[in-house]
């Protein structure tokens, strides 16, 4: 436990020498969002509708690239060849990476969903179901990281995985087409992707006000990705290597 | 203490992707003493260490370190090891590198204050790591390896780039810390430093030419110079 909080503690170091890094993760979502509720300002209903989908899926996209390249710096700068020869062991780093990104993302999921909801007046029922999920989705894309990012050698690849991982998860979690209307194919594989159930989740929460047995359900498929996505990368992290 | 060795290899081969890098190397290194590991630029110095550590992968062959199978949870604690590259984070502090090192091993704020004491660095603790010259990031990361008081201390190439003064501290502080009781395993691809050593490890081409101390190796080789002993012992290998 002592080595999992004082490596979740390195990471927020490093990152708070790294004021822009911080900017990005805090602003960045935010603006998007003023972005998004700007471009349809003609068309209010679809901010309406797509805006809270939004307060998920831009931290999970953006935890999912922050977590995988540090990752692999983490690689490919030899000090987690030495951290592999140190008692600490390798669900502990895991952990304490899940930790340092879970709090980055809390806080980023606190920015972007306040600027929406108070400053860009998007209506939802339940603001704090709103920021639960926001929180557990940037967790999700810190936890798909963290496993992806065994499977890159370089930077340069583990960037590469973000479209490869979250571009068609956001096209079949419903969000642009009900997967109701998809072919069997892919609605049976949009049923295996956890982006499935947080869209659905987000259209819920715009719909009903509440937290139900069906968000619960969503939350609990969530949350059990992230344990399955950290317990496999923890797996996958190789003590000797080639 | 039962068993007078720190390191017991045998049989040990390595193969990385098509290139066997060590075919089959058996070798003990005495505790409490400074043991040099010499040898050129991808002799298989750093696989051999790395294969110490315990986060080599290895063919076969057996690699024992402090009684134990290399890489156990009980050994990790007990062996420092410092990689060829400076692998400590460029984006924290001197101080919260050894800190966060520190924590890993269960060692106090009182370890990281002597550890960066040992390596002279004590006047840079609030500088960012990456803002240090290449030669004080190699201390910083050996100073990382000092600071869990270990049995067995894996330095690999430890005075790559240092200027003159400081290689010689550096050397000074080995023999102090093996007078002490700790077993050093030094690599080098100098071969002057050789003469620094307790005993010296010649590795050419992943085989081990020489296991000797340097005074044997001159009287070996009737050379001086040690230098001139591995060329002598190189060309002899390969005849």
């Amino acid at each position: 436990m002592t080595r999992t909080l004082a490596t979740a503690r390195r990471v927020l170091q490093q990152l708070s020498h790294d004021r822009r890094s911080i900017a990005l993760i805090v602003v960045l979502p935010s603006l998007l969002m003023t972005l998004f509720k700007y471009v349809f300002d003609g068309s209010p209903a679809v901010f309406g509708r797509v805006g809270p989908q939004m307060l998920g899926i831009f931290p999970f996209t953006i935890m999912f690239l922050v977590t995988s390249v540090t990752m692999v710096r983490e690689r490919t700068s030899g000090t987690l060849e030495r951290l592999l020869t140190t008692p600490l062991r390798r669900g502990e780093l895991i952990l304490g990476y899940g930790l340092a990104f879970g709090v980055a993302a809390l806080v980023q999921a606190l920015a972007s969903s306040a600027t929406a909801i108070w400053v860009l007046g998007l209506d939802v029922n339940t603001p704090w179901a709103v920021e639960l999920f926001a929180v557990v989705d940037a967790v999700l894309g810190t936890a798909l990281g963290l496993l992806m990012s065994a499977f890159a050698v370089t930077e340069f690849q583990a960037v590469q995985f973000m479209p490869l991982i979250v571009i068609p998860q956001l096209l079949l979690c419903g969000l642009f087409a009900a997967r109701a209307s998809m072919p069997t194919v892919l609605e049976r594989t949009s049923d295996v992707l956890p982006l499935s159930y947080a869209a659905d989740a987000f259209t819920t929460l715009g719909r009903t006000s509440g937290f139900g047995s069906h968000l619960a359900k969503d939350l609990a498929i969530l949350a059990g990705c992230c344990v399955a996505a950290l317990a496999g990368a923890s797996l996958t992290l190789r003590r000797r290597t080639p | 203490m039962t068993d007078p060795f720190a390191i017991e290899i045998e049989e040990l081969v390595v193969v990385r992707g098509k290139n066997v890098v060590i075919p089959d190397l058996s070798v003990r290194v005495p505790r409490g003493c400074v043991t040099g590991l010499l040898g050129p630029s991808g002799c298989g110095k750093t696989t051999l260490i790395r294969a110490i550590a315990g986060i080599q992968r290895l063919r076969s062959g057996r690699v024992h370190v402090l009684g134990e199978p290399a890489g156990t949870p009980s050994t990790r604690e007990r062996v420092g090891y410092m990689t060829q590259n400076s692998s400590v984070y460029p984006d924290l502090t001197v101080r919260q590198n050894l800190h966060y090192f520190a924590t890993l091993a269960g060692t106090g704020e009182g370890a990281a204050r002597a550890a960066l004491a040992n390596v002279g660095l004590q006047d840079k603790a609030d500088a960012l790591t990456a803002e240090l010259s290449g030669g004080q990031r190699t201390r910083v990361s050996l100073a990382a390896a000092l600071l869990i008081d270990p049995e067995l201390l894996l330095l690999d190439e430890p005075t790559v780039g240092l200027d003159p003064v400081l290689r010689r501290d550096l050397w000074q502080l080995f023999g102090a810390l093996a007078a002490d009781g700790t077993t050093l395993l030094v690599s080098s691809h100098v071969m002057e430093e050789a003469g620094r050593c307790d005993r010296v490890l010649l590795m050419r081409e992943g085989r081990l030419i020489a296991d000797c101390s340097p005074d044997e190796l001159r009287r070996r080789t009737g050379q001086t110079d040690l230098e001139q002993a591995f060329l002598t012992l190189a060309e002899g290998s390969a005849a």
